[in-house]
């Protein structure tokens, strides 16, 4: 220990300088020849190097601290504070109220285009379903048909104030139109052939594929006779021969064309696309093939575009009336599976077929 | 946007010779020529004044230790090194705290690479650290006989006196075991 201590303040007072020029030679010689003596010295001198510098640096620090004190920071400080950190500053103090008054500013606004109807709006423009805007075409007529429209005890003469398309889903007084002809109606009549009326209640509505049936709920009704067209399961193909018969004026009236497009307006593929000459009040119509299949419903066509209309297809309204709860309903729906269509001409397909398509008026 | 920054600079080879020989008005003066460029550098980098406060003087610390080890060569401004790296040390600050979202910098000075400089820096921060830590933990009156003895570079005669130790001798006994203690401490942390 005592050695130790001697050795420890031998190394030192060598590191210091303070040794005489004997006791220093004597001392490097010891350090030459003793390796772990040499190791001593370097590692003593390492240390004491890392107090110096600690003791040097928080002098430093010390020395720092006093300089900081000398300067008056306020000053500096709006010195250089540029244009935009006070912008920042202010940014940061105010940003709740901002915020705040944005998000008034814009449920106001949102509040406004909602109680106006105007996001209902937005339907696309170049795309327009095709349910009839009788009143248009009655004031047009209206001298035309006065004083001859007193047919008695065959329901409302008013024709209506829109007016579509429907057909019959069963021989019992199921019908199916489009949903978006009886949307928001007061009450739905189906007028036949012979230009009967018959109130109708909705009893579904599917607007996703634009769907709706009706039940015919007259007393006067009669059940139909058979059906004798069904619904295609299958999808069509491209080019097929189709034809359409439905109410655009107050008269039957037949369209032909043919299966242009297996998706719809903007690739929707519920629908067909059809080259046919559709109008107004053709919606709700069956589109049928050759055979008297019915591939579709006529639902729509584009606006500035030629000969592209729309029809849901088959498969999509078999799914959709699947759907119908039969417990809700007075009596049962049975989709007719025979056609007996299939070999005729389609003058006697239409002739056949004359008494299940109905006009639909709404009011 | 920035607004120039006008003072008295002083030139570079003073304050490099004023480092050398430990002169306060070299730091005060560093302090005044400096000190508001780092102010609006950290301002202007969403940080306060304490911050540029902290971020300079390690800064100075930087600068002094590179002097001193005579590694300092004048082939850059003195400015462009202390903004170096301030820059740097206000960016590795930054991003421990999260708080720069950007990921950059307003920067308003030219910069030159200071990495070298950083890494031992920090080396020798590390050891700052536990050269505190250590003496902290070897308590009195160990701390002072060591601290006046190595730093204050007194003589034994004068500690022992201070100490009440009957003679040099004892003194020199009792700052061999501090220095023991202190050397046990300081390595095993």
């Amino acid at each position: 220990m005592k050695s130790e201590i001697e050795l420890l303040n031998l190394i030192e007072a060598y590191l210091k300088g303070e040794l005489s020029s004997e006791e220093h030679a004597a001392f490097e010689k010891l350090r030459n020849d003793d390796p772990s003596i040499d190791h001593r010295v370097v590692e003593h001198q390492n240390f004491i190097n890392t107090i110096t510098e600690y003791g040097q640096r928080k002098q430093l620090i010390a020395d720092m601290e006093a300089a900081y004190q000398h300067l008056d920071i306020e000053e500096i400080k709006a010195n250089v504070l540029p244009v935009s950190v006070k912008i920042r500053t202010l940014f940061r103090k105010y940003r709740f109220n901002t915020a705040i008054a944005a998000t008034v500013a814009l449920v106001t606004v949102f509040a406004t285009l909602l109680s106006t109807g105007y996001f209902s709006k937005t339907i696309t423009n170049n795309y327009s379903a095709l349910r009839r805007d009788i009143n248009n075409i009655k004031r047009s007529q209206n001298e035309l048909i006065k004083g001859i429209n007193d047919i008695p005890d065959k329901g409302p003469v008013n024709p209506g104030e829109f007016g579509g398309t429907g057909f019959a889903l069963s021989s019992n007084g199921y019908v199916i139109t489009n949903y978006h002809v009886v949307k928001d109606a007061d009450s739905v009549y189906v007028q036949n052939s012979d230009g009967e009326s018959f109130k109708v209640k909705q009893i579904y509505v599917d607007p996703a594929y634009d769907i709706a049936v009706l039940q015919i709920v007259d007393s006067r009704f009669k059940s139909l006779a058979a059906l004798p067209y069904t619904f295609k399961k299958s999808g069509s193909d491209l080019g097929e021969d189709v034809y359409t018969i439905g109410f655009p004026r107050d008269d039957r009236v037949v369209n032909r064309g043919y299966l242009s497009s297996l998706t719809g307006y903007a690739g929707d593929t519920i629908a067909y696309q059809v080259d046919i000459s559709v109008n107004p009040g053709n919606s709700g119509g069956p589109l049928l093939d050759t055979k008297g299949n019915v591939v579709g419903i006529i639902n729509a066509k584009q606006t500035q575009t030629e000969g592209a209309a729309f029809a849901i297809k088959s498969n999509y309204i078999l799914q959709s009336i699947g759907a119908i709860p039969q417990d809700s309903l007075d009596t049962k729906l049975t989709i007719n599976k025979k056609n007996s269509m299939s070999g005729l001409s389609r003058t006697d397909q239409i002739k056949k077929m004359e008494s299940y398509i109905f006009m639909v008026k709404v009011y | 946007m920035s607004k120039e920054i006008k003072s008295s600079v002083p030139a570079d080879r003073e304050v490099i010779v004023g480092i050398l020989n430990d002169s306060k008005t070299t730091l005060n003066q560093l302090y005044k020529s400096y000190f508001p460029m780092v102010l609006q550098f950290v301002l202007n980098n969403n940080g306060n004044e304490d911050d540029a406060k902290d971020i300079f003087q390690e800064s100075v610390i930087v600068l002094y230790s590179k002097v001193k080890s005579g590694g300092f060569e004048l082939n850059s401004k003195l400015k462009t090194f202390i903004y170096s790296v301030c820059r740097r040390l206000w960016l590795k600050r930054l991003n421990q705290k999260s708080r720069n979202i950007h990921g950059e910098l307003l920067d308003l000075e030219n910069l030159e690479s200071v990495e070298q400089d950083l890494a031992y820096h920090e080396e020798k921060d590390a050891q700052f650290r536990q050269m505190e830590k250590a003496l902290l933990q070897l308590g009195e009156p160990c701390k002072t006989i060591i601290e006046d003895y190595y730093m204050q570079n007194r003589s034994m005669q004068d500690i022992s006196e201070k100490f009440g130790y009957t003679n040099a001798d004892n003194a020199k006994t009792q700052k061999y075991k501090c220095l023991q203690r202190l050397k046990k401490l300081f390595f095993q942390v």
